[in-house]
């Protein structure tokens, strides 16, 4: 499992109910039911993705994230999760928004721009950084919405929520000093666990 | 007798080669438990007449009932003679390998109460008058269907399926099915449907009422006994219906504005190659169906709407059922629209039920179920896979 699925898991309580946007191949949420007996759905829009939470008899519906939220009523979730996905939606603040809406808590991953490689890349190369995280180029990314964590707290504050947990990880998801002391220049994934 | 038959399948399998269950056998079920149906009529007795794929197992715990559409019927797959033009309907999704295996399997298909293929029907004999039923045969619905075919899966002993499969109006029987029925449906196999029709819907199936009715040869639904049928009306309700089984993009990939013979004539005679295809397929249609089949399985249609009972509300309705479901739709589908597959999630949803949903790319329209679009099947393939066999209900 990827790291950052583990450190999510934790955050998670026994018989929760979970909406995962962006949910890929099901692998959280297969193990969410299969430990934490959570019930459970998925949104993808990619069909292979689909495929794969369908071997794991995970609930997945196809549904574009750009089109918003609206067939799920609020408060309807315990839990909304979106890893490594809101950089790249069409309105990652209406997503958010949507979130908040549909879900008592939220659980939010995203790559940090403010890295010190994508910096170092930009400064010594002047081009946009490609990196192992992020490996596409400007013109073929997904990622249309690239942000550091420092943009991303300015956004949580402007729209007052509460962070309950904040963890930041590198490449590895490893946690450390320098992550700790300097997070918006040493750590390449953020995890965020928001409430409003 | 299930397994000296598929002795005889497995073997013909091999001749007809693989991914085939080669040939099969009708087999014909008699209930004399009476069933009332919905109207308020009842039939004494009645027959249905079915095929089965694939072997049951010990714990029988691996039945599958697929359910027909509107011109569908009980041979679903495999040959009935070596030298048969065609295989089953569903011969695309039912076989070894398959979407819906045959080794892993045992597939029941049935022909509907009213169809006309051997269940009882308008072409049956009504006991009380000795003539056919012609069109004095009750209406039947859908939900009539799932009680018919509950009579069958208590006369096969399988305790609960292990999915009930369908497109279309299969699909609509199917999630009858897991509302009326819960306990005995595991999962819940729903392509290319809708819950209920719209107002279009209808108005196609009500100018293919018409064609029927208003044909001279139609004789008020009594053409038996003069020994003729409503061909023309029944190729025209058929060519219609057919139109929109197809997409504008899949029709013009397929026909374009190609000429029969190269040239126009100025005339009102067949000239393009897609109204040839039409007529052909209208006339083969008009000699292999009945008429008042095909105005009861329309009505069927028309009267489908299982949330009405629940104050019309579908998640009301649907959270009777207990099961999984699987629900997919194609995006060139306008005859039942992604739109209206996403109304049957969006009430899954709100009903807090477990559903799979995806929506197919292809071009071929409302037929796509029927066929080998890759993606298509291999979505179902791998959710009928999963599908636990040992375990329990669920």
């Amino acid at each position: 499992m990827r790291q950052d699925l583990a450190t999510i898991q934790q955050w998670i309580k026994t018989d929760a109910s979970v909406l995962d946007l962006g949910c890929g191949d099901g692998a959280l949420l297969a193990h969410l039911r299969d430990t934490r007996n959570v019930f459970g759905y998925g949104l993808e829009i990619d069909q292979d993705k689909i495929l794969e939470c369908i071997k794991r008899r995970v609930n997945v519906v196809e549904q574009n994230l750009d089109d918003g939220l609206e067939n799920f009523e609020d408060d309807s979730f315990d839990v909304v999760i979106m890893t490594q996905a809101l950089q790249a939606v069409h309105y990652p603040d209406r997503v958010i928004d949507d979130m908040l809406r549909v879900g008592k808590e939220c659980i939010i991953t995203f790559p940090n721009f403010g890295y010190w490689r994508c910096r170092v890349y930009l400064m010594t190369k002047g081009r946009m950084p490609v990196s192992k995280l992020l490996p596409y180029t400007w013109y073929n990314t997904p990622n249309i919405h690239l942000c550091t964590f420092k943009d991303f707290e300015a956004l949580c504050y402007r729209k007052h929520l509460k962070i309950l947990n904040r963890t930041v990880v590198d490449m590895h998801y490893r946690d450390g000093i320098l992550l700790r002391l300097f997070p918006n220049l040493f750590g390449e994934v953020a995890i965020y666990h928001v409430t409003k | 007798m299930q397994t000296s038959q598929a002795k005889a399948r497995s073997a013909s399998s091999s001749t007809t080669g693989l991914g085939s269950v080669g040939l099969v056998q009708p087999q014909h079920f008699r209930c004399d438990h009476p069933i009332t149906l919905q109207c308020g009529k009842t039939l004494p007795h009645y027959e249905l007449v079915y095929e089965t794929y694939g072997q049951l197992n010990a714990a029988r715990s691996n039945a599958v009932l697929v359910c027909h559409a509107l011109s569908g019927h009980h041979h679903a797959a495999g040959y009935h003679r070596e030298d048969e033009r065609k295989p089953g309907w569903w011969d695309a999704c039912i076989g070894p390998g398959k979407a819906i295996d045959t080794n892993r399997f045992f597939v029941v298909s049935v022909n509907n109460l009213g169809g006309c293929h051997g269940s009882t029907g308008p072409k049956s004999h009504n006991p009380d008058t000795g003539k056919p039923y012609g069109p004095d045969f009750p209406i039947v619905t859908v939900r009539d269907w799932v009680n018919s075919q509950y009579q069958l899966m208590q006369h096969l002993e399988i305790p609960s399926w292990a999915a009930v499969v369908g497109g279309s109006l299969g699909g609509m029987q199917v999630m009858q099915w897991a509302i009326d029925r819960p306990p005995l449906v595991r999962n819940a196999v729903v392509i290319a449907a809708a819950a209920k029709l719209s107002a279009q819907n209808i108005a196609f199936n009500e100018v293919a009422r018409k064609a029927i009715l208003s044909d001279p040869d139609f004789r008020d639904g009594h053409y038996y006994e003069h020994d003729t049928y409503p061909k023309v009306g029944l190729s025209l309700a058929r060519m219609l219906g057919h139109i929109t089984y197809l997409s504008d993009a899949g029709m013009r990939e397929k026909f374009g504005r190609e000429l029969r013979d190269g040239a126009i004539s100025f005339d009102f005679d067949v000239e393009f190659q897609v109204e040839s295809y039409l007529n052909y397929q209208g006339e083969a249609f008009s000699r292999s169906f009945d008429a008042n089949t095909y105005l009861l399985m329309t009505r069927a249609l028309d009267y489908f709407d299982p949330a009405e009972e629940y104050d019309h509300d579908l998640a009301r309705a649907l959270s009777q059922a207990q099961t999984r479901f699987l629900v997919l739709s194609f995006t060139t589908d306008w005859r039942f629209s992604p739109e209206r597959s996403r109304e049957i999630v969006e009430a899954l949803l709100a009903a807090r039920r477990q559903v799979t949903y995806a929506e197919i790319d292809c071009p071929q329209g409302h037929d796509s179920f029927l066929i080998n679009v890759p993606r298509y099947t291999s979505l179902f393939r791998a959710y009928m896979n999963a599908i636990d066999l040992d375990g329990g209900p669920h």
